[in-house]
């Protein structure tokens, strides 16, 4: 797609803070879980776990980071492109005209770090269209944006 | 609001609440015989004649709380007694108009007209019922006001002139009885084995049979049989003619249903062999139209299947109604590259696509083959998928989004820079198919 790389808009820093802290924070979690385990009961192998949970979550910091670095958007004339995905690399193209509605979603850690999901949404059931991580006022400019050029290229089913 | 004056309130047919209880109307009528000829034993039918009257009057209340009209370009049904209701169903969103009439439903000339909307949401305006005499002119009446015509234009008046109108319509093809019998057992052919050896088990063992039958196999068969048998009262004598306001399909055995398609409103079209028809030349060619149907009581027969343009017959007809549905279809498909085998060995020979500058072919399936056209102007969005093997092999994968529920048209394995290319190229294609004016 004739995009230039400048064009693409990522989504915010915060976002891989966000992964980061949920990957690493899960691993931790387990680690000690198993460890007081471990530490109750005695058998080396509960240890052997939660070094292995740790490890874990080492070695997925890097491909959180992959995956955070694989999102994407641009907002071309008429559609929309979004891409995601390390193993499976994804590429949407949603025209403008075609899109039914949007929604803006924050769940509650995403709201700490003041971010939201944005979802597009057309009358085809598997258009697959969201892009996480947006701060704030990026989410409400992009939806005030798509809803605009939405309502102006419009087309009928 | 225009000046218009709104024409006034009708009713449903006074007979509406006994043919929508269907089965349960024949129940009734059951108990009510043998009470009727012994006069004796009234007393003892007391609690069973008070249920029959609550129903009754359940019936008569539905009845009475519900009324319709036209209202400028919108359908308006108020219904319901305690939670009222008034839906209101813009006229020119309309998809597509059935007449369907259940077999109780012809017994008393009724017909039950249902209006297919746009929307995920999966809205059907349903006036069920109508006096027969009165449904066809309703229902040219409004798809005269779908196609956009003025609500004085067409009142009903009028719309009986119009009554020659079915004459023009140019009948393309019906689908013959026998063929739609051997291929509902062809396509289902497991049915028929399973079938027969439960046969031949009664005849060798009775008892090991009987006893499969009494462990839920009896309720299995049961379900079954009912699929077949909805199959076949749908498509039985089906017929399919191109009309000015659309295509018209109409049949059944029991339950007839006559339907419009309007123009321009087919999202997809899809042409399905089966592994056991295909020796036999035949083929079963699916329209999808927007909008989802999976309400409760929605015809239960349409629920999770495609209409069905021609449930049964030669691929050279399928081939030709394709044609005029889409008259600009792509004639050549190009095949994946030869690595393909590598990642999906059953599937890479029925690989394949096309495109034509308004229209997108696939084809895939091994066993059931499955062709699928989507017109470019119907495109919702396009999809770009590589997998981690895909990668390996430079292969990619182009989904084409559409608003139908099920015929989805993928460029399963191609080269990974004719998959790119082919994302652009139908990226622009669709552009240019959404800004023409519709033709069809």
């Amino acid at each position: 797609m004739g995009v230039q790389p400048e064009e693409w808009r990522t989504p915010s820093r915060q976002l891989l803070t966000l992964r980061r802290l949920e990957v690493g924070g899960l691993a931790l979690l387990a680690a000690i879980g198993l460890a007081v385990v471990g530490a109750g009961s005695g058998s080396s192998a509960a240890y052997g776990l939660a070094v292995a949970a740790l490890v874990l979550g080492a070695i997925s910091l890097p491909v959180v980071g992959r995956r955070y670095r694989s999102w994407g958007y641009a907002e071309r004339e008429e559609d929309l492109l979004v891409r995601r995905g390390v193993m499976f690399a994804r590429l949407s193209v949603v025209p403008y005209g075609r899109m039914q509605f949007i929604d803006v979603t924050a769940g509650p850690l995403e709201r700490t770090f003041g971010l939201a999901t944005v979802r597009l949404h057309t009358a085809a059931a598997s258009t697959d269209a969201r892009i996480p991580g947006l701060e704030r006022e990026e989410a409400a400019r992009l939806r005030d944006r798509l809803a605009e050029l939405g309502e102006s290229q419009a087309a009928g089913l | 609001m225009s000046a218009t004056p709104p024409e006034h309130w009708h009713r449903l047919h006074p007979l509406s609440p006994l043919v929508r209880g269907g089965r349960a109307t024949i129940a009734v009528f059951i108990i009510l015989i043998p009470i009727a000829f012994g006069r004796d034993s009234l007393g003892r039918e007391t609690p069973q004649l008070g249920v029959i009257a609550l129903i009754v009057l359940a019936g008569l209340v539905s009845w009475l709380v519900t009324r319709w009209r036209i209202e400028d370009d919108d359908l308006r049904i108020e219904t319901g007694l305690i939670r009222r209701q008034s839906l209101r169903f813009p006229l020119a969103q309309v998809q597509a108009i059935d007449v369907v009439r259940p077999g109780l439903g012809r017994l008393f000339r009724v017909a039950e007209l249902r209006l297919r909307m746009a929307g995920s949401a999966g809205a059907t305006a349903r006036l069920a019922y109508v006096a027969e005499h009165e449904v066809e002119p309703l229902r040219d009446q409004l798809l005269a006001l779908a196609r956009g015509a003025r609500h004085e234009e067409v009142a009903p008046a009028a719309a009986e002139k119009l009554e020659p109108a079915p004459q023009r319509e140019h009948v393309l093809a019906v689908v013959p009885t026998g063929p739609l019998v051997a291929s509902i057992l062809l396509e289902n052919w497991w049915l028929v084995v399973i079938f027969v050896g439960l046969l031949v088990g009664l005849v060798v063992s009775p008892h090991t049979v009987s006893g499969l039958l009494v462990g839920g196999g009896f309720i299995w068969a049961l379900s079954m049989a009912t699929f077949v048998w909805r199959r076949f009262n749908q498509q039985y004598r089906l017929s399919v003619a191109e009309g000015p306001d659309g295509l018209h399909l109409r049949g059944g055995l029991v339950a007839l249903t006559a339907e419009v398609i309007r123009p321009g409103r087919v999202q997809a079209v899809r042409l399905v062999e089966p592994l056991l028809w295909r020796p036999l030349g035949w083929c079963r060619l699916e329209v999808d139209v927007a909008g989802r149907q999976r309400r409760k009581g929605e015809g239960e027969a349409q629920r999770g299947q495609l209409r069905a343009l021609i449930p049964v017959g030669k691929r050279s007809l399928g081939l030709e109604l394709v044609d005029r549905l889409l008259p600009d279809r792509p004639r050549e498909l190009s095949r994946p590259p030869r690595r393909v085998f590598w990642k999906s060995p059953f599937r890479y020979r029925a690989l394949s696509w096309g495109r034509s500058d308004t229209c997108v072919a696939t084809t895939s399936g091994r066993l059931r083959r499955v062709t699928c056209w989507v017109p470019l102007e119907k495109v919702q969005s396009l999809r770009h998928v590589q997998g981690p093997i895909q990668r390996r092999l430079r292969l990619a994968s182009v989904h084409v989004d559409t608003a139908g529920r099920t015929v989805h048209a993928t460029l399963r394995d191609r080269d990974a820079a004719e998959a790119k290319g082919a994302l652009a190229d139908l990226t622009d294609l669709a552009r240019a198919a959404r800004r023409r004016p519709a033709l069809n």
